[in-house]
């Protein structure tokens, strides 16, 4: 089996789709000649030429939106936030414009596109190049959120999302793109949007999670002495929520583990949901584990602190096991 | 008799061609306008309108020059553009009253008018929201090896944001097939055009982004009508975009709570006197197309024509409750009935 980079699996998808399908089309921001900030894009310039790897200006509101024209007249149009905080200027072309097209032609005009953006913190980047943001488009009637959490998954649910009849926002792991990983690649291979997966089998508490909180949650199950069942969520909108729901039904405990900060964190919609379905299989209260609610701090031992780490989520899951009761967080909370 | 009665948005845009048949659209969309207000005050419409009533020559002198496959988005204030573009006045009406006979099934509202047919985009509640998406769908003609192009409409009060300079400067870039045509009626909302804007000619902006541009009596259609077939052939030739400027006149307010009393005294009666239904009439009076004083006898067959369109609405019942689910995804129920562009 092949070691490859993560931002591999980006490229290796993105090359796929478009010899599969004439009409995808890429733009954004230095994707074309210089191959992309992050080599995600690398040799598609070359390989698929000037007009279906397009690089844009800086105008993310004029890209985003010939994004969704172009889906409407028939085009497969990706399109790279190079970090997702830039959607911030685009957000009514995806949010109001692309989400409504099928609902407001009754079916008969949509927008199948796909933005994919680097996200989320943990390299010094400061405050606006460091959040995930998923809860700007979850919850969006009409668009549909995933989350790449390793090469495997960023291959799978990249190929899918191409292939979806709707828009659908990827959001990519900037931390991950330079991880290495074994990984063959399968050009068949897809993962279904809306469809989450257990990652590894555990007795005591199911921590749902996704992105690179998958790998923290990973280590954080192997030191730990409670035995955790985890879920890598990928499709945050719309959740899985039967394999989420059945896994808490075995375990009795549920704990979300979130790299968003509390109050707007997807969690809450998980928790929420739990705590009706499986109101009376619940061994503890659910748990949330998330970021505090400020802006992501650039100072390295703070970034540090301010992520969820394994220990901190071991720490939590077994104080959780152990009483039953949520443990606080350690960040002191508005009264 | 025209042929204004047809139920086929398409037969209604190839009609436009016949020169009575212009002015005859320029009266319904004017009759329309009027019957919505009438609507509002019986109850019948929620929310908001947005009324073009002064702007008929802007609507029909583009939806004569450009063909039903080529792409158009629109602002809100699209009724007259709608129906211009082929839109019956039923489905407009249909929409703007809720009921299942609109042409968005009553989901939609008075700001959401749509017509694959005849390459009608959902019209955008956002301003300037239709700019990079007409963009977009120039370059999936271009992509797709047809010489179709994409008009954009917009108001003076869209040249303000930022989807105008980065969609005049990302199709400048790309040469794309697009006409962007801002209709400047002088006020962006409340609000007149010499308190949000520096320039008196939005089209000034366009030398920013080396494109040509040109300014336009928006009150007679034939001058419209010109200055689109000249930056339409231009586009089809793949030479790039094109700013059109249209000089004209909303006669009512920004929306139906809208008064408009921040107008000057007079600048209204200035306008009505060169109302552009009257300008065509006469024109077509001397063309022996019109007979003398035929105007008003045209304008109350219309009118009829509006009325039984909206007895038609009025009888037509509102969607059904399940039709709240439909349509969000394709995983939602109604189905899917892709309208395929140029598939032909």
């Amino acid at each position: 089996m092949a070691k490859i980079w993560i931002r591999q699996a980006v490229l290796r998808a993105l090359d796929d789709a478009m010899k599969d399908d004439p009409t995808v089309i890429m733009m954004g921001e230095d994707i074309a000649a210089a191959g992309g900030p992050f080599k995600v894009t690398e040799g598609l310039l070359a390989a698929h030429g000037p007009d279906r790897v397009i690089d844009t200006p800086i105008s993310e509101m004029a890209f985003m939106g010939a994004a969704v024209g172009a889906a409407v007249c028939g085009m497969k149009p990706v399109v790279e936030m190079m970090f997702i905080e830039f959607i911030g200027v685009a957000l009514d072309q995806l949010t109001t414009q692309a989400a409504t097209m099928r609902y407001l032609s009754r079916g008969q005009l949509t927008a199948p596109l796909v933005v994919r953006a680097s996200a989320g913190a943990g390299q010094g980047f400061g405050c606006q190049h460091s959040q995930m943001l998923d809860h700007w488009f979850r919850g969006t009637p009409g668009l549909k959120v995933a989350v790449t959490s390793n090469a495997r998954t960023t291959y799978g649910l990249l190929r899918s999302a191409i292939e979806d009849p709707d828009p659908v926002v990827i959001l990519e792991p900037r931390i991950l793109y330079a991880e290495r990983e074994e990984y063959e690649f399968d050009s068949s291979y897809r993962i279904p949007l809306g469809k989450a997966e257990i990652v590894r089998a555990g007795t005591d508490a199911t921590i749902v999670t996704c992105g690179s909180m998958v790998r923290v949650a990973l280590a954080a199950a192997e030191s730990s002495k409670a035995n955790i069942e985890v879920i890598d969520l990928l499709t945050l909108w719309p959740w899985d929520r039967k394999t989420v729901a059945e896994s808490v039904g075995r375990t009795g405990r549920l704990v979300t583990l979130e790299e968003a900060p509390a109050g707007s964190g997807w969690g809450g919609d998980v928790v929420s949901h739990i705590a009706v379905e499986k109101f009376g299989s619940l061994k503890a209260p659910p748990h949330r584990i998330t970021l505090p609610d400020a802006p992501v701090p650039y100072n390295g031992t703070l970034e540090a602190r301010f992520l969820p780490s394994p220990a901190y989520v071991a720490e939590q899951v077994e104080a959780l096991v152990s009483t039953n009761k949520s443990p606080a967080p350690w960040w002191r909370t508005a009264a | 008799m025209t042929i204004s009665n047809s139920n086929s948005p398409i037969a209604r845009r190839e009609a436009l061609q016949d020169r009575l048949e212009q002015l005859t659209r320029m009266v319904e969309i004017r009759a329309v306008e009027e019957r919505i207000q009438k609507l509002f005050a019986e109850g019948h419409v929620r929310g908001s309108t947005h009324l073009a009533n002064g702007q008929e020559a802007v609507s029909v002198g583009i939806a004569r020059s450009i063909d039903p496959d080529d792409i158009v988005t629109c602002t809100y204030r699209g009724h007259g553009h709608a129906l211009a573009l082929g839109v019956t006045p039923a489905a407009v009406l249909g929409e703007i009253c809720g009921r299942v006979i609109g042409c968005a099934g009553g989901l939609g509202g008075s700001m959401h008018l749509v017509e694959p047919s005849v390459g009608l985009l959902p019209t955008a509640a956002i301003i300037g929201a239709g700019l990079p998406i007409a963009c977009g769908a120039a370059m999936a003609a271009r992509a797709r090896g047809n010489d179709r192009i994409a008009v954009s409409i917009f108001g003076d009060g869209s040249a303000n944001i930022g989807a105008f300079h980065e969609s005049l400067n990302f199709a400048a870039i790309r040469k794309l097939p697009v006409v962007f045509v801002c209709e400047n009626n002088l006020y962006g909302e409340y609000t007149r055009i010499q308190l949000s804007t520096p320039v008196e000619d939005i089209a000034v902006r366009a030398g920013s982004y080396n494109m040509p541009s040109d300014i336009v009596d928006g009150q007679d259609s034939d001058k419209v009508a010109e200055a689109m077939a000249k930056a339409v052939a231009r586009a089809r030739r793949g030479e790039g975009p094109t700013l059109v400027e249209m000089k004209t006149y909303r006669y009512s307010g920004h929306s139906r709570s809208d008064p408009a009393t921040y107008r000057p005294a007079g600048e209204l009666d200035a306008w009505l006197k060169r109302d552009p239904i009257d300008i065509l009439a006469n024109r077509l009076v001397g063309e022996n197309v019109l007979a003398e004083g035929g105007l008003d006898k045209l304008k109350a067959d219309v009118r009829d024509a509006v009325e039984a369109a909206t007895a038609e609405v009025l009888e037509s019942p509102g969607p059904a409750l399940d039709e709240i689910m439909s349509h969000v995804g394709a995983y939602s129920a109604g189905g899917d009935q892709r309208w395929n562009f140029w598939s032909k």
